[in-house]
């Protein structure tokens, strides 16, 4: 006799209205495979947990976002946005489609000009740029996005010292009708800081204004808001073409593109509201061509997007390492992964799959990462098959943020890889040693050696 | 370990407790179990009627009974002992 | 003649004190002159009565709640089309509303089952938050009203409304508010249930009346009964009401349906007030759990809105009878733990 395979014994209370699925059915289907390649073969080769890459998906995601664009507006660039992932090898697949960089530091910048991005193709953003990465800018020629009056003033000055025109945008908050407002970034458009920076930029003829930039926010659930953001950024544009007959080369509308997470606390499922890029593809561009430009003063439009690219293209494999009954009756499973890899489970419910095949029953469970800490949680509540120890997980939308906001604690950070289109695995990124870690470590001569009693 | 007297599971893995009023759901290995406790089996004869149906080590089995009759205590359903 | 056997699914079991429209639905296709029906009931939870009320249900299957997402969704409803053959869907919630219109086509073109139901951008421009911007669009009259997000914009508001003002939650819940303090007291307690934004409202005196129709997606009304409510539960919830004769509420309905091009079923709540004006309140994008007085009052809605979906040539009514009255009963329906077994391990009963 063939033995059936092993579930855990589960019990659950019925009434009290408490009956949130259909009958015993499960929510999820097991996910075995990552592009064709099995999950478990993936952790026997380089250990769990792990973080997976579909190079597929993060090309398709791109090709899909260019065409979508394309097709309603002539000009279009898309530049990688660093902090979204700035593993190299993701990197320059979207280098390798044609984008941009877009960065938010030096160290960013260095990376960008590492993987061989040229200089005037690197755009710098951010409101952290000292004097040595101002001039290395305007030598690089890179279009620097100007976020507050201070950096305006000191970047007048480098250039008369270095006797240059670096090339420049300013980055423009406003009101799109959305909450919360990022008023904090560059100059406001409604109060007429925006219009007041350009007229200093273009009166003082030390710098050579080609872009303008915004960024209304993030996870933006109302594409509309994009469209008031992109009708007046060409405001200002048809502005300075007005009072100054300048032509600017580019709108840089930013990111903030939803991807499939589900929010904590949203009702619906986060891939069930996302607004797809084309919608809001439709709204920008429709905005920028009504807006009233002559047909060869229309500016190419720039995009940003990180997080709608790549997030459904990374994931994190783990397992489970042991299961335990909380005191007030609720079932816990700890993961071998927590808050410190999967720092974004502090705002999204990740959808997680099982690894394997399982029976038809549920349990409401907690999801604990293996920290030795309180605010390890990875789910607070989820519905799933009884996991037993040793199986297999797989956490969806992990590609954006996680591997630049994972953070090295407690445990080590586990081994990076990418699938090709061919569905052959490489490694972008070994794990962690104690030996990476006590690199820049010094030891103080006197305290190298200790004796314990 | 005994499984009160007036409760009984059905095929579809449904428990009614007629004293309280309360309803459960079990899985199949749950039913399985609970018809063992009800015919009286002690734990070791239970182990060995769930190992040789499924695939499944000793350690894994103990641990998960453990803790599903402790589930079964706390929803009543057990005679006191 | 031969009569057409249609199988109806329905959602919105639960006829209990604060109902859901399905089983008014139900009862309204049982009445079809024009086919004969098999009804499926959707249930989400094991206790919602029509389960149990087998003259009015042949079948019920539950089904994930909408939080569970669309792809689950539509993976259940495969499911039982595969056993069932549905026809035509009545969805009936306004939670799931979002997620059966975006599945709409999907349903059609796969599964064959119908519905009629609003555009996604005529179910999201309706919204409450938005409803002041709609009305401004296809020039209805709505109270003055803005989404605030602080309690801070509070004063500013009631500056352009004055006292009293009604403090509205995103989804549900509305409350009037006589000075700041009261304002900011609604804001705190449903802002803490229903998240932002809060919608501050022009508060409008008067007495409500209801409007049950349907439209037909080109800007025909191809039906519409207005009621007014009687008596009220202490939830807000009509126990009785009765039929009006009132042509310029009609004419109102009319010119939201042509200026909208609305499609499908609707309830418009109104404020009338002392001068006659009517204020819109709110759009409800499906049957109210009243719209059996429709078919009491001669318009059978629920019909209409299959047979437009068949393709049917519908005539638009003409008239119906003023003076109807609905009065709602509770009922405590004898069942067998067997029935309630079955639908809470099984899913289907």
């Amino acid at each position: 006799m063939v033995k059936k395979i092993y579930e855990r014994p589960i019990i659950r209370p019925l009434n009290s209205g408490m009956m949130n699925k259909f009958g015993t059915r499960t929510e999820y289907l097991p996910v075995t495979h990552i592009d064709g390649v099995s999950v478990k073969s993936l952790i026997a080769q380089y250990g769990s947990p792990l973080f997976v890459f579909s190079e597929r998906q993060m090309r398709e995601n791109l090709r899909n976002a260019k065409r979508t664009f394309e097709n309603r507006y002539p000009k279009v660039q898309f530049a990688w946005s660093y902090k979204t992932n700035y593993l190299n090898a993701i990197c320059n697949v979207f280098h390798q489609e044609g984008s941009w960089a877009e960065v938010v530091s030096r160290f960013e910048y260095d990376k960008a000009l590492h993987n061989g991005v040229p200089g005037d193709k690197i755009l710098f953003n951010g409101p952290d740029k000292t004097d040595d990465d101002l001039r290395i800018a305007i030598k690089n020629n890179s279009p620097i996005h100007i976020d507050h009056l201070d950096e305006l003033y000191r970047l007048t000055e480098i250039a008369s010292e270095m006797n240059a025109k670096p090339r420049v945008a300013i980055r423009v908050n406003m009101d799109t009708g959305i909450y919360p407002m990022w008023d904090r970034f560059g100059f406001n458009y409604e109060t007429g800081q925006a219009w007041d920076a350009i007229n200093k930029i273009l009166a003082s003829g030390k710098l050579e204004l080609v872009g303008l930039h915004t960024h209304i926010g993030t996870y933006m659930l109302t594409p509309s808001a994009y469209g008031v953001a992109a009708a007046k950024m060409a405001d200002l544009a048809l502005g300075i073409k007005n009072k100054f007959d300048t032509k600017i080369q580019y709108i840089d509308m930013g990111g903030g593109f939803a991807s499939e997470n589900t929010l904590k606390g949203s009702y619906l499922k986060g891939s069930d509201i996302v607004p797809s890029i084309s919608d809001y593809a439709e709204v920008i561009c429709t905005a920028l061509l009504n807006a009233g430009f002559k047909n060869n003063d229309l500016p190419a439009l720039f995009l940003e997007t990180g997080r709608a690219l790549i997030d459904n293209a990374g994931f994190l494999l783990g397992s489970v390492i042991a299961n335990k009954r909380l005191s007030d009756g609720r079932k816990a499973t700890i993961l071998d992964f927590g808050v410190n890899i999967l720092f974004t489970s502090f705002w999204y419910d990740h959808k997680i799959s099982p690894a394997q095949e399982f029976g038809m029953h549920t349990e409401d469970t907690v999801l604990y990462g293996p920290l030795c800490m309180n605010i390890d949680v990875i789910r607070e509540n989820i519905t799933l098959p009884p996991l037993n120890a040793g199986d297999h997980v797989v956490v969806h939308h992990a590609g954006a943020y996680t591997v630049t906001q994972s953070m090295q604690f407690i445990t080590l950070r586990p081994a990076i890889v990418m699938i090709d289109p061919k569905g052959e695995t490489h490694v972008i990124k070994n794990n962690e040693t104690l030996k990476d870690l006590e690199h820049n470590e010094k030891m103080p001569a006197y305290l190298q050696k200790f004796k314990l009693t | 370990m005994r499984i009160k007297k007036n409760i009984a599971v059905s095929d579809t893995g449904f428990i009614f407790n007629p004293s309280s009023g309360d309803s459960y759901s079990v899985n199949p290995i749950g039913m399985d179990i609970v018809r063992h406790l009800k015919q009286n089996k002690e734990i070791v004869e239970i182990k060995h009627a769930i190992m040789s149906d499924y695939v499944c080590d000793d350690a894994t089995f103990e641990k998960d009974y453990y803790d599903f009759t402790m589930m079964l205590r706390n929803y009543k359903l057990l005679e006191d002992e | 003649m031969n009569k057409p056997k249609y199988t109806i699914a329905v959602t919105g079991l639960n006829a209990i004190d604060s109902p859901g429209p399905g089983l008014a639905i139900i009862r309204g296709l049982k009445d079809a002159k024009s086919f004969d029906v098999r009804i499926i009931g959707l249930a989400y939870e094991a206790l919602e009565p029509g389960i149990y009320l087998h003259d009015y249900i042949d079948k019920t299957y539950q089904i994930p709640f909408p939080t569970a997402g669309q792809e689950v969704l539509f993976e259940r409803l495969s499911y039982i089309n595969s056993e069932e053959n549905i026809d035509f869907l009545y969805p009936n919630f306004d939670a799931e509303l979002y997620g059966f219109i975006k599945l709409q086509k999907h349903m059609e073109e796969i599964l064959g089952i119908k519905m009629v139901l609003p555009t996604i951008e005529q179910f999201e421009e309706r919204h409450k938050v938005n409803l002041y911007d709609y009305g401004i669009k296809h020039d209805i009259k709505v109270p003055k009203a803005r989404a605030i997000y602080s309690t801070a914009e509070i004063p500013a508001a009631a500056q352009l409304y004055g006292y009293p003002l009604v403090v509205k939650g995103k989804f549900y819940d509305a409350k009037v508010a006589y000075n700041n303090e009261q304002a900011a007291q609604h804001f705190n307690k449903i802002s803490a249930q229903w998240g932002l934004p809060i919608l501050i409202q022009e508060f409008v005196r008067g007495s409500e009346v209801n409007v049950c129709g349907i439209g037909d997606g080109k800007g025909n009304l191809l039906g519409a009964v207005p009621m007014r409510k009687l008596y009220i539960t202490d939830k807000g919830k009509a126990w009785a009401g009765i039929s009006l004769d009132n042509e310029r509420l009609l004419e109102l309905t009319r010119n939201m349906v042509e200026s909208t091009k609305w499609q499908g079923p609707f309830e418009l709540e109104y404020v009338k007030t002392v001068d006659d004006e009517y204020y819109l309140l709110e759009i409800n994008p499906r049957f109210p759990a009243w719209c059996y007085l429709t078919v009491g009052a001669g318009q059978n809605q629920m019909e209409a809105l299959v047979n437009l979906a068949m393709g049917k040539e519908v005539e638009p009514f003409k008239s119906y009878k003023v003076g109807t009255m609905f009065i709602r009963y509770s009922n405590d329906l004898i069942v067998d733990i067997n029935e309630f077994e079955k639908i809470s391990t099984i899913g289907e009963l």
